[in-house]
């Protein structure tokens, strides 16, 4: 295949940035849209150019690291799959892509395709945790009945892997997918309990602070989510909230 | 409690809680315009009881005129703060491919609703506190005073065919507005999936039948006294 590229260009936070074209052929279905890159930055350093810098770091859909926004989507045009897992086969001989990084306020672009997604760990330092007793005494999780059916939720939210696409899909940038996630691992569990009211109050708190914007329901992040999370998630988290604010 | 209402949670809640009072509001406000097609006598009733009695007066009157108010106060507001958190926006962004064109565009729904708003206001309810308040007549008659006045006003109004194509379309805006809005009311006040399905069906139902209603009325009126 043979390919046009629009890719965002910005030398570092200051710049300004631009999209710039480039062209890269011979490049296979089989490979992955981050090899395709990979291709393209070789290129770019034989020419002795800034190959374009992106995140990545598992390349099988577990860490989260990988990001873009291609032609309009996070993670492109395939569903339920991230950047490292999108196939070339999803394009066609000729196509002309776009390549953006993702973008809200709060995922400031540090180069190129790399943003800073730090605050979504300063939402998780804020309350995504439980605090255990790791003297040795500590009870077995197995040992504690749980409903299969909250066990089941409980992991389908654990399954979020921090990526943000979920921010840079929605049209107000809201983290409310993320965030309703994190809560809902704990919420469902017995052991998330004792810190319930904190950790909500917390992490929504941390959330607003960061600047992300509201949630208006457009269910935009539930579609573009690599891991399916559920809007279930953020109704979860305004139950939570409101519980919440009624006891404290 | 304190900062529920400035957190983007509690505004979430706040923008719902006031929508279904529209909601109420409006399905109340059709029950009683349809009646002006099923009988006039029953709707001059109607309105007669709902202009003079002191507890709509006095208590869902000011009700609905803050709940419309904070309604599309807030609705900028966070449309100003969602934009602000996106400063640069994307070159290429297919929003088709992942939510509704209804989802996406309710403030410019709620902009088309606010002007048939002001319109409307100009058009029956300036007039309708003059007569009562401000001429103090409180009789609901006719100035012939053979009956109550509110059917011929209504009918009358709906002669103009300029006001009949105003309301068609600030109704298919209102019906826009509730295609997306009314399902994430319920999902802001945290209804669970189990019950959200029914809930859905049913506010889509709503937001097209009721708009769909209104127009019918208009036209109703529109084609009956030509
Ligand atoms: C007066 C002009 C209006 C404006 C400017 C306006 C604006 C908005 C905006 C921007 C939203 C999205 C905010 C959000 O979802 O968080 C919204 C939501 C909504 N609006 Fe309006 N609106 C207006 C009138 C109305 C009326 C008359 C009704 C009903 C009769 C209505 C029903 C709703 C509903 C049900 C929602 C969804 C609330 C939620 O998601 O919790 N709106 N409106
Ligand atoms: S909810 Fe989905 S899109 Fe959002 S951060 Fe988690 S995995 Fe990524
Ligand atoms: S690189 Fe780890 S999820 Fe894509």
């Amino acid at each position: 295949m043979n390919l046009t590229l629009k890719i965002w260009r910005q030398s570092n936070a200051q710049d300004k940035g631009k999209m710039v074209d480039y062209k890269v052929t011979e490049i296979s279905e089989h490979m992955s849209f981050l090899e395709m890159m990979d291709v393209l930055n070789e290129q770019l350093i034989n020419k002795g150019e800034e190959p374009v810098a992106f995140d990545h770091d598992c390349r099988e859909g577990i860490c989260g690291m990988c990001s873009m926004f291609i032609n309009g989507e996070a993670h492109g045009p395939d569903r339920g799959v991230t950047t490292c897992q999108l196939h070339m086969r999803m394009f066609k001989d000729g196509d002309t892509i776009t390549i953006e990084p993702f973008r809200a306020k709060a995922f400031p672009v540090i180069k190129d395709l790399v943003v800073d997604r730090s605050s979504f760990d300063r939402i998780q330092h804020a309350g995504g945790y439980i605090s255990v007793n790791t003297s040795g005494n500590t009870q077995d999780a197995n040992g504690i009945p749980i409903s299969k059916h909250a066990a089941d939720e409980a992991m389908d939210a654990a399954t979020c892997i921090g990526c943000g696409a979920c921010v840079a899909s929605c049209k107000n940038a809201s983290a409310m997918l993320f965030v309703g996630a994190k809560v809902s691992q704990y919420a469902l569990l017995p052991q998330g309990q004792v810190e319930a009211v904190d950790r909500v109050q917390n992490m929504v708190a941390q959330m607003d602070l960061e600047g992300f914007g509201n949630c208006t329901n457009t269910g935009a992040c539930e579609v573009e989510c690599p891991k399916g999370i559920s809007l279930e998630n953020i109704a979860r988290m305004n139950r939570e909230f409101l519980s919440a604010n009624v006891k404290s | 409690m304190s900062g529920f209402f400035k957190s983007s949670i509690g505004r979430k809640y706040a923008m719902a809680l006031s929508a279904f009072f529209l909601m109420f509001f409006l399905l109340q406000h059709f029950a009683i315009n349809i009646l002006s097609v099923i009988s006039p006598d029953a709707f001059n009733e109607a309105s007669h009881f709902m202009g003079t009695f002191w507890a709509v007066q006095y208590v869902l009157q000011p009700v609905l005129i803050f709940g419309v108010i904070y309604h599309f106060v807030m609705g900028f507001i966070l449309e100003a703060k969602n934009r602000s958190a996106r400063v640069k926006t994307y070159a290429k962004n297919n929003g088709a491919a992942n939510s509704s064109w209804m989802s996406r565009n309710m403030i410019y729904s709620g902009l088309a609703i606010l002007a048939f708003l002001v319109l409307h206001f100009i058009d029956f309810w300036i007039p309708e506190i003059n007569t009562k308040f401000i001429a103090g007549d409180m009789t609901g008659l006719l100035p012939n005073g053979e009956g109550f006045r509110y059917y011929e006003e209504l009918a009358h109004k709906f002669e103009n065919p300029l006001r009949v194509g105003a309301y068609v379309i600030a109704f298919i805006f209102l019906s826009l507005h509730l295609m997306h809005g009314f399902s994430s009311a319920f999902q802001s006040a945290g209804a669970s999936s189990m019950r959200k399905e029914k809930l859905q069906l049913f506010a889509k139902v709503y937001s097209i039948f009721i708009p769909l209603g209104f127009i019918f009325i208009a036209l109703f009126h529109h084609f009956n006294h030509h």
